[in-house]
């Protein structure tokens, strides 16, 4: 390719649905203007470029724009296909699909949104534990939900569960996910963990647990 | 490929989601076997094997291997049966970028608005909600006439995967016009979808697919009735 390409991504450094894009760059080798926007003042770039939405990410590829963390997640896949983050098996991308759908519809909301909102928490640990146990059984017999190395639903579970949802859980005094319950998820977030490319996109744990604090009592007092 | 090809699909005849693969499955040409669920009584036993996380249809089974949510499951079809029929997402990689958009915007946002402003019993909210449906059907005709650059359908001739998401709600829509008289595919409003809705609606596969706008109308009425009549007992 001759072309210099142009790739530029909006972004919040605590949401997971941002990292996850950044995984994916990484891995691709492919690099990225970042740009950091706030939460509460939001840019014109941003208000111009997802006007519905509103909200980050937002990937611009040569002028052309892209929103929405999964779908942009296919596009980077697409556009780029060296070091391919989905399976070319069909059946595997739609179990891939479906299973980053659940986490970022149901556990998402059973996890968080509900759970901030909850005083009395034990339900919603239960239901958000049930629907992990879902995500345990993929991982048996296997590194990391891409099979021997990272991909696509490694970006989205781990940017959601370990290095988002955990920090809010934290911060709540809830411990969710058990080494008794959860072994293979466990084993998944160490093998996670030791990938360079992940490391760089965790954000700071401290600043993570405040801001998840923060965005706990925003839901609440919504 | 000399073996047979098994594939069987779950549904029910209402759901606009079970809609979507049969017109996937018939713009391939590939032969399934459709089994109706009966999500009043009780949930089959393969249903349930097949969909144990969430036990919903359609659920598509090839080969016996579970593909599960509707637009999961036109891509999976789009995907395997590749050299058969037209493609049902475009090539370009923006282009597929800004169907899985537009469609994550009628699933997400846009039915979900439908169906609170249907089941809520506070008229306010029903108001507001009918107005967010409205705005929704603005931006998709905004969104038809950017896309479709003066064809058909959204992405060419031939109906694709926008067409077929957005599309599977048609029946749904005039038969809520015709039940409450509410007309949210308002010519005078939105002129490009409602060219588009006809079209869709007129096409060969989608009229054998659809279910008849009287016989849903029926059914919403049928379920209306038993909702009114729980919240009083």
């Amino acid at each position: 390719m001759a072309e210099k390409e142009e790739v530029k991504l909006l972004g919040i450094w605590a949401s997971p649905f941002n990292r996850r894009i950044e995984m994916a760059l990484k891995l691709k080798g492919i690099p990225y203007d970042y740009v950091e926007e706030k939460l509460l003042d939001k840019s014109p770039l941003l208000l111009e470029l997802n006007p519905i939405h509103k909200k980050v990410p937002v990937l611009v590829h040569n002028g052309k724009t892209i929103l929405e963390s999964l779908v942009i997640l296919e596009y980077i896949d697409e556009a780029w296909p060296h070091n391919p983050i989905l399976s070319q098996d069909p059946y595997e991308r739609s179990k891939a699909r479906f299973f980053a759908k659940l986490i970022d519809e149901q556990i998402f909301d059973a996890g968080f949104v509900s759970m901030a909102r909850a005083d009395e928490k034990e339900a919603l640990v239960e239901k958000t534990r049930e629907l992990i146990m879902h995500l345990e059984k993929e991982l048996v017999g296997k590194d990391f939900f891409g099979g021997k190395s990272v991909g696509f639903l490694d970006f989205v579970a781990g940017s959601m569960i370990p290095f988002c949802l955990e920090r809010g859980w934290e911060g709540m005094g809830l411990e969710v996910i058990t080494e008794e319950k959860f072994p293979e998820f466990k084993r998944w977030v160490k093998n996670m963990e030791k990938i360079e490319i992940v490391k760089e996109c965790i954000p700071p744990r401290e600043k993570h647990i405040e801001h998840m604090n923060f965005m706990v009592q925003r839901v609440r007092s919504a | 490929m000399g073996d047979k090809e098994e594939v069987k699909l779950l549904g029910v005849w209402y759901s606009p989601y079970a809609i979507r693969p049969k017109i996937a499955l018939r713009l391939k040409s590939v032969d399934y076997d459709y089994v109706e669920e009966d999500l009043f009584g009780s949930k089959s036993e393969l249903l349930l094997k097949s969909n144990p996380v969430h036990k919903k249809v359609p659920v598509l089974l090839h080969n016996v291997k579970p593909i599960i949510e509707s637009l999961n499951i036109v891509e999976y079809i789009d995907e395997t049966w590749n050299s058969s029929g037209p493609s049902i997402l475009p090539s370009d990689p923006h282009d597929r970028a800004i169907a899985r958009f537009w469609s994550a915007f009628v699933d997400n946002k846009w039915f979900p608005a439908l169906r609170a402003a249907a089941i809520t019993k506070s008229e306010d909210a029903k108001a507001k909600g009918i107005e967010e449906v409205e705005g929704g059907l603005l931006r998709l005709d905004e969104a038809f006439v950017a896309i479709s650059k003066g064809r058909s359908f959204f992405c060419g001739d031939v109906i694709g995967f926008m067409d077929i998401c957005l599309g599977s709600f048609l029946v749904l829509l005039k038969a809520r016009e015709k039940l409450k008289g509410e007309k949210l595919l308002d010519e005078s409003k939105i002129p490009s979808l409602c060219k588009w809705a006809d079209e869709f609606l007129s096409d060969d596969i989608v009229k054998n697919v659809v279910p008849e706008i009287d016989r849903v109308a029926k059914f919403l009425g049928e379920l209306e009735a038993i909702a009114q009549s729980a919240s009083r007992s």
